[in-house]
């Protein structure tokens, strides 16, 4: 008796999920299911939890970068600068490191003045001139890819001694490790950037949950008239979302510097597709209003997921990567689609 | 007096229309880009008749690189400014289905071999594959924005992603070359003609347009769902089927280009071939003055655009800018352009003109 009630309240819970919940759930499931396949196709290599923070060390950045995506994303908008703002501040920072000799800590504040400076102007001209965001970003998208080239043409590595020392440092996750087949025990480890990731993963969570400016965004993706009627200042919003996104490539830059350790035009190449792909497959809607970061989080997970998948599999030709995230892409855009139209005919 | 007032004030009048003209926006930048070639080194505009390599005349000269490159442009601009018209937005995998249709191209004429002697089909049959082939890739993204209602700029990301690995795919990620010089025609010279072949394609392909849009409601049709969908629905025509229609024919336009593009070097690189090209339409159709939102449209001042923006690009690379920092001068060209057109800031300058001609009437009441 108290089962079939609380089953039925299961269904009705489940039928009026919010489309945030629904999508959220949606990622999750896919990415276990992901996990599963790598863990029953490739070997239980995938059991071991250092391959799980392997791929948190590899996408590092990418989870910045996609939540900072997501967050324009919720407020209606789409920002495909991010990559290769990320290519600029690496080579921007590589170069003031190596060639000026400058120290870490003002390299950092580079890369913050790079993402703002790009934030603002990008910002003004959606929110304040009203230009479709795609064209912005895609003229600050060309504008960063010939600036990198203007500061420096060629790849070079990083030798700067404090840099290379915070590169290099690992944080040891206790109780994680493994033991290799000589029974001696390996420390799992991740890397500085990978906090900073999830620091702003909870960030952005807690912004998006409990402060005005994130309901805001919400309400502006939701609808912007309505939102203006209840005394949101739209354009603010707007100008706030697209500043923070490209702080946080800004971010995601130095984090993908530090992984990597060298400035070239080419780093991040497509990083913007990736933060895209991530945020939709992570539940953050084209059309605006609905979106999650843990979404967002899960999002990229899948997507590295995946991809460690097809290049396991022996299919690592680099153009079968770019054919399954775009499969995937197209995929979850047919999935919102479907929701879309759920919703529609829920109104009718 | 008065009268002289008068006729100062048409002459005024007449400035203002002129600037809210269509076909000022390009006409302006052209001017200002020849009068700045004049000026830093004439030499720009000279035109020489030389010979190739094979011995036959030639045109050469930076006007003549503009004419040739451009036209590729001008082909696509007819197509982005269709897609732009009915749904919007744009499409940006253009680059990457150009690399599909030449990859199908050199597929057909070579078969498996990566250099055969002689070609395994006719020229044609080629291209009519390659045809069909992105008028596919173009009906899947028109299909994508018409009947899943995607945003256009995200559909076609998705072809952007995975385009160019399409297109080494289809050849194995080989190189073949052709050795047949009667492949090259389309995209140097014919022999004997010292103009470049790609003129004369687009040449072509804007003389169809321009039947098209004139015996045909195409043209209206897309106007007018890219003004109001649902009104235009109202009005029986059906606005998912007319923005399908843009975006296959802006596949048939890659594929124009696709076969151009292969044609010139008579082989394919797939990670280069027409890199970056959907940035120059949609400035092209941007530059023609054409709202990027969606609606109205005029095809003569985006295919004019199109030129501007080659002759831009050559004027940069005269100057040795390096071809990669490219983008960042161009990036500058569009946030103007998209900055002046924006209705916001349109609005206050007229608002700025009234409040000028207002001050200007109080004054002389006084």
């Amino acid at each position: 008796m108290e089962n079939s009630v609380s089953s039925r309240s299961l269904k009705s819970r489940l039928r009026r999920m919010s489309d945030t919940n629904l999508l959220l759930i949606i990622t999750i499931v896919v990415f276990i299911f992901m996990y599963a396949m790598a863990v029953v196709f490739l070997g239980s290599g995938f059991l071991k939890p250092q391959n799980f923070f392997n791929i948190l060390n590899e996408n590092a950045s990418l989870i910045i970068l996609s939540c900072g995506m997501s967050l324009v994303m919720i407020t209606g908008g789409i920002d495909i600068s991010v990559g290769q703002l990320t290519s600029l501040v690496c080579m921007s920072c590589a170069v003031f490191l190596d060639m000026k000799g400058g120290d870490v800590g003002t390299s950092m504040c580079i890369a913050l003045l790079i993402g703002l400076a790009f934030g603002v102007v990008q910002g003004y001209l959606v929110a304040y001139l009203e230009i479709q965001p795609f064209i912005v970003s895609l003229a600050g998208l060309f504008f960063a890819k010939g600036m990198t080239t203007i500061v420096n043409a060629t790849q070079f590595n990083v030798e700067n001694q404090q840099f290379v020392a915070m590169k290099n440092t690992r944080i040891t996750v206790p109780f994680m490790g493994s033991y290799n087949k000589k029974g001696v025990y390996i420390p799992a480890y991740i890397e500085i950037g990978v906090i900073v990731a999830i620091a702003v993963v909870i960030l952005l969570f807690i912004l998006l949950r409990w402060t005005r400016l994130g309901r805001n965004f919400y309400a502006v993706g939701g609808n912007a008239q309505s939102a203006r009627l209840l005394g949101i200042n739209v354009k603010r919003t707007k100008f706030m979302a697209h500043l923070l996104c490209s702080l946080l490539a800004a971010i995601g830059g130095y984090v993908y510097f530090m992984h990597v350790g060298s400035g070239s035009p080419s780093h991040a190449d497509g990083a913007e597709m990736n933060a895209i792909a991530s945020s939709i497959i992570g539940g953050t809607m084209l059309t605006g209003g609905v979106g999650n970061i843990v979404g967002t989080f899960f999002g990229v997970l899948s997507l590295s997921t995946i991809k460690n998948i097809v290049s396991s599999l022996g299919l690592d030709e680099a153009w079968w990567t770019n054919i399954t995230v775009a499969f995937m892409l197209c995929l979850f855009l047919l999935v919102q689609s479907l929701v879309l139209r759920r919703k529609a005919g829920a109104k009718k | 007096m008065t009268s002289n007032s008068l006729k100062k004030k048409s002459f005024v009048q007449k400035l203002v229309a002129i600037t809210r003209m269509q076909l000022f926006i390009p006409v302006a930048a052209l001017l200002v880009l020849v009068v700045f070639n004049l000026i830093a080194d004439p030499s720009f505009f000279a035109i020489k008749l030389g010979q190739n390599s094979a011995g036959q005349p030639v045109f050469s000269g930076y006007l003549i690189t503009i004419l040739d490159y451009g036209s590729e442009l001008a082909i696509l601009a007819i197509g982005m400014t269709l897609v732009t018209s009915a749904s919007g937005g744009q499409d940006i995998s253009v680059g990457a289905a150009i690399a599909i249709a030449g990859s199908v191209i050199l597929k057909v004429l070579c078969g498996n071999e990566s250099r055969p002697d002689h070609m395994k089909a006719p020229i044609i049959v080629a291209f009519l594959v390659a045809c069909v082939v992105a008028m596919i890739f173009g009906a899947f993204n028109g299909a994508l924005v018409a009947f899943f209602k995607i945003q256009p700029m995200v559909a076609t990301l998705i072809l952007f992603t995975a385009g160019r690995s399409i297109a080494a795919w289809i050849n194995n990620n080989e190189l073949p070359i052709i050795s047949d010089e009667s492949f090259s025609y389309f995209g140097t010279f014919i022999p004997g003609c010292p103009i470049p072949t790609p003129v004369f394609i687009a040449a072509a392909c804007m003389v169809v347009i321009f039947l098209v849009l004139k015996f045909t409601n195409l043209g209206l049709y897309s106007q007018s769902v890219g003004i109001n969908p649902s009104s235009s629905r109202l009005n029986g025509i059906n606005p998912a089927v007319v923005k399908l229609i843009t975006y296959v024919i802006l596949g048939l336009c890659v594929a124009v280009v696709g076969l151009i593009k292969v044609s010139r070097i008579s082989t394919i690189n797939y990670s280069v071939v027409a890199k970056d090209i959907e940035m120059d339409a949609i400035l092209a159709v941007a530059l023609g003055g054409n709202a990027l939102s969606g609606g109205k449209f005029s095809m003569p001042a985006s295919i004019m655009g199109a030129y501007i923006i080659q002759f831009l690009t050559t004027t940069l690379y005269k100057f040795n800018v390096n071809s990669s920092a490219l983008p960042a001068y161009k990036a500058v060209v569009v946030i103007i352009l998209v900055v002046l057109s924006a209705p916001v800031v349109r609005e206050k300058f007229n608002q700025l003109k009234k409040s000028r001609t207002s001050g200007k009437t109080v004054k002389e009441a006084a």
